[in-house]
């Protein structure tokens, strides 16, 4: 791979859960004109008041080198990994797709929505609420189909991630 | 040592307790409402000494200048919204140069953040990209420990300024004190590597030991970790006989008087040493980043070197350069290992070699990079400096200086033999620094002689501090080159925009002797070179603050320099050089 080549990683990121801590890592990111791609957050572990950050970001392998020894760097942040490069992972996220429409339209959807595993988590006589689960790709797949098929409205968790095995962070 | 029966006190009663615990002994302040209850704790005791400067931003930079010279954590004292808003050009100048320093801030009281009220800033959120960390202490029960904590932060791992906001209610509710602990903290999530990997240190030696035109390039890191730090550089330097060079910010790591010493690298560093860099096959960077006046243009710093960095934060390594080995951890650590194992293996160096690449050296050296034309009609500011220095080399002397041609000068034409002697504002750049970082010097060394070198622009961004050097009889000597322009901006002007002078004349300068004068100082000036010794003498022996006036060439340029964008070997030595070298639109760009 080249050093100029601009490569996606996921890294997850484990911080106190304190005031101010998502700002620190936002921040870090535009102040320096990093990317990001997609980030996701909550609280992961009460007891030890610790969240977890799930950021994909974009760049050469020397700006991710870089991004994840800034984050790394920050006070309240215990750990630092990159999946992408630390063995196999699982990356997962979750969708809401509201789709309006009757007659053969409503129906494909639904037809569609039973192909991808969708749950129906809302429903009316001309309207759904779908749920979908999965890797990044499946889901935009299925956001696309069902633009066809009268989409009004989307919202996306973002993705978190994983490794595979019974290693902890 | 506070029992656990003793009462509760104060928020601010705590903070006092906690910073004397912290062995504090001077504060740098300013007052205002939010901060009212830490003055009259203050006023109640006499363990801590509180100098009133008369600009927050000061009292960041006198607090820098205490810690740079004294390796202490600087402390500073303001107040909330436009005293905190005043003080971030000194946090950021801090955190660009790894000053630890522990910045109080005074908020509105808890109940009414976020409201607007009356002098209401979001400082933490203004200072979460300036600061190494901050806090918002909500509850007195979190003061003493946040305070400890930041102490600990700001000093340990790559030292930076640390903001404590506190709310006026947080310092008027009461508590139980919380001591510091007593074994090194061990912080939760932040654990700054000291200790090197072995391996590495192997690896490094095997480097260094088959090098055949190596060199050391320091900067300062190693200030940061301790002077020590310096003595084991000097140690390995000389026991492993190659040339070394120092950033602007390490001068003093290395004393410049020694044969080995090749002076600062860089935009205004010597021939000798940028050659050395551009042309070496070893690079040993020790606690030194890479910095853009540095490396000039990336694609061709050093092409054909094998490069050792020793950093104590891994965000410093492979962020400019990518180097072949990296080796995280403090300074003084890190060269104990090198020199234990260099003795232990006695390596074989190709001595023929080294001999070859000192021989080359030499013949850069004897270009003399740095000489200038003499004159006997006006003072050129490269004399002023040598004969400055001249005069001061045999006494217990600190400099400072502002920011410009005259801060270039001061780094070329003074010597420094060791560390902590040397403050300037290096990565920030800021304007305004060297007179308060001076002030904060000389409240460390009371009875050491401290000499900001200034410019006329510079000087005028914080002359109001006179009046806290008259307050508290700081003696400190402002040796102004005046060469009525603000020469860096001239010079570049000059060089790179057709020689269009836009508005970089000082226009309308004050009498600086009778400002000095107005404020209770001493003001000299001089015109002519043979006046120069007697007035550089005078200032000496002046017990009072004291400005000097030197005016000197308005068309002197700083040379040697590196045009931005230009490689090592592309470097100006004079003005006849001008012509030779024309700037790269990519190097227009460049700051
Ligand atoms: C007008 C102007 C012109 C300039 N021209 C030049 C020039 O010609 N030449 C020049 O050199 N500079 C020049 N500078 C300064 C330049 O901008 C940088 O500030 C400077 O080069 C940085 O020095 P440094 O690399 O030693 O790093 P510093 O900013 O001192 O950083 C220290 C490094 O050491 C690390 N460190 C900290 N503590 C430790 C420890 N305990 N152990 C190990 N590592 C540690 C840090 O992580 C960091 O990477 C100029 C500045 C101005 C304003
Ligand atoms: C606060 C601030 N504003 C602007 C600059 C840009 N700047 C760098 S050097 C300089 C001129 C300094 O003039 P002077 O103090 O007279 O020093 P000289 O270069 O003439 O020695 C300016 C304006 C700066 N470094 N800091
Ligand atoms: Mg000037």
């Amino acid at each position: 791979m080249s050093k100029d080549t601009i490569v996606a990683h996921t890294i997850s990121v484990l911080v106190a859960n304190e005031p101010g801590i998502l700002a620190r890592v936002v921040g870090l990111f535009s102040g320096r004109g990093y990317n990001i791609e997609s980030l996701t957050v909550a609280e992961t572990n009460a007891k030890e008041s610790q969240s977890r950050i799930t950021i994909v970001t974009k760049g050469t392998p020397m700006i991710i080198e870089q991004i994840k020894a800034q984050l790394d760097r920050l006070v309240p942040v215990y750990r630092v990994r990159d999946l992408t490069v630390e063995g196999p992972h699982i990356e997962r996220e979750l969708a809401l797709v509201k789709v309006k429409g009757v007659g053969e339209k409503r129906v494909e959807a639904l037809r569609l929505a039973d192909v991808f595993r969708a749950k129906v988590i809302d429903a009316k006589s001309d309207s759904f609420v779908f749920e979908v689960t999965g890797n990044t790709d499946k889901v935009q797949t299925f956001i696309g189909l069902m633009e066809a098929l009268g989409l009004v409205d989307v919202v996306r968790t973002g993705i978190v991630a994983m490794s595979r095995g019974g290693e902890a962070l | 040592m506070t029992k656990p029966e003793e009462s509760a006190t104060t928020g601010a009663d705590l903070l006092v307790k906690a910073l004397i615990d912290e062995e504090v002994e001077v504060v740098f302040g300013y007052p205002g409402g939010a901060v009212l209850p830490i003055y009259d704790s203050l006023f109640k005791q006499n363990r801590l000494r509180h100098i009133l400067v008369r600009h927050e931003q000061a009292a960041v930079h006198a607090a820098e200048g205490y810690a740079r010279s004294t390796g202490k954590v600087g402390v500073v004292l303001v107040t909330s919204g436009p005293g905190a808003t005043n003080a971030v050009t000194g946090l950021t100048d801090a955190l660009m140069d790894s000053i630890p320093i522990v910045c109080l801030t005074g908020q509105v009281p808890t109940h009414l953040i976020g409201n607007d009220a009356f002098q209401e800033a979001d400082t933490t959120g203004i200072t979460r990209p300036c600061t190494k960390h901050n806090y918002l202490v909500k509850s007195v029960s979190d003061l003493a420990r946040s305070v400890h904590e930041a102490f600990y932060v700001a000093r340990s791992g790559r030292p930076g300024p640390v903001v404590i906001d506190l709310p006026k209610d947080v310092l008027m509710n009461k508590h139980e004190y919380v001591p510091p602990p007593k074994v090194a903290v061990t912080h939760k999530s932040y654990r700054p590597q000291i200790k090197p990997d072995p391996k590495k240190i192997e690896q490094a030696v095997e480097m260094m030991a088959a090098a055949k035109r190596p060199v050391f390039y320091a900067g300062g890191g190693v200030i940061n970790s301790g002077p020590k730090a310096s003595k084991l550089l000097t140690q390995l330097v000389h026991l492993t006989g190659f040339p070394v060079t120092n950033t602007l910010m390490g001068l003093g790591a290395f004393p410049a008087s020694d044969k080995q010493f090749l002076g600062m690298l860089g935009m205004h560093g010597t021939y000798e040493a940028n050659l050395a860099m551009h042309g070496c096959d070893v690079m040993i960077n020790i606690g030194a980043r890479f910095d853009d006046r540095i490396t000039g243009n990336l694609s061709k710093f050093s092409p054909g070197s094998k490069k050792i960095h020793a950093d104590i934060d891994p965000s410093s390594i492979n962020k400019n350069v990518h180097v072949d080995l990296a080796i995280v951890g403090d300074a003084t650590a890190v060269l104990e290992e090198m020199i234990k194992l260099w003795k232990a293996r006695q390596p074989k160096v190709d001595q023929k070699a080294l001999k070859a690449w000192w021989a080359e050296i030499e013949t850069w050296r004897a270009r003399n990079c740095l000489a200038y034309k003499p004159n006997k009609q006006v003072i050129k500011p490269q004399y002023a400096l040598e004969r400055l220095y001249h005069h001061i080399k045999d006494k217990d002397h600190y400099i400072t200086t502002e920011v410009g041609q005259h801060q270039m000068w001061a780094a070329q034409f003074l010597k420094f033999e060791q560390p902590n002697r040397w403050m300037t504002s290096g990565g920030l750049g800021t304007m305004g620094y060297g007179f308060p970082a001076a002030l904060g010097v000389q409240i460390a060394h009371p009875e050491a002689l401290v000499i900001d070198v200034a410019g006329e622009a510079s000087i005028l961004m914080n002359i109001q501090e006179l009046s806290t050097a008259a307050q508290y009889r700081l003696p400190v000597k402002i040796f102004v080159l005046n060469n009525h322009y603000m020469g860096m901006v001239r010079q570049w002007q000059e060089l790179l925009h057709g020689g269009r002078y836009s508005e970089s004349y000082s226009e309308s300068l004050p009498d600086f002797v009778k400002v000095a004068e107005a404020f209770g100082a001493k003001g000299l000036r001089c015109e002519d070179p043979a006046k120069l010794d007697d007035t550089i003498k005078e200032m000496i022996d002046l017990k009072h603050p004291v400005i000097v006036d030197v005016i000197v060439d308005e068309k002197e340029n700083c040379f040697p320099m590196i045009p931005s964008g230009a490689a090592h070997n592309e470097m100006l030595l004079g003005p006849e050089d001008r012509q030779s070298t024309t700037v790269s639109e990519e190097g227009m760009v460049l700051v």
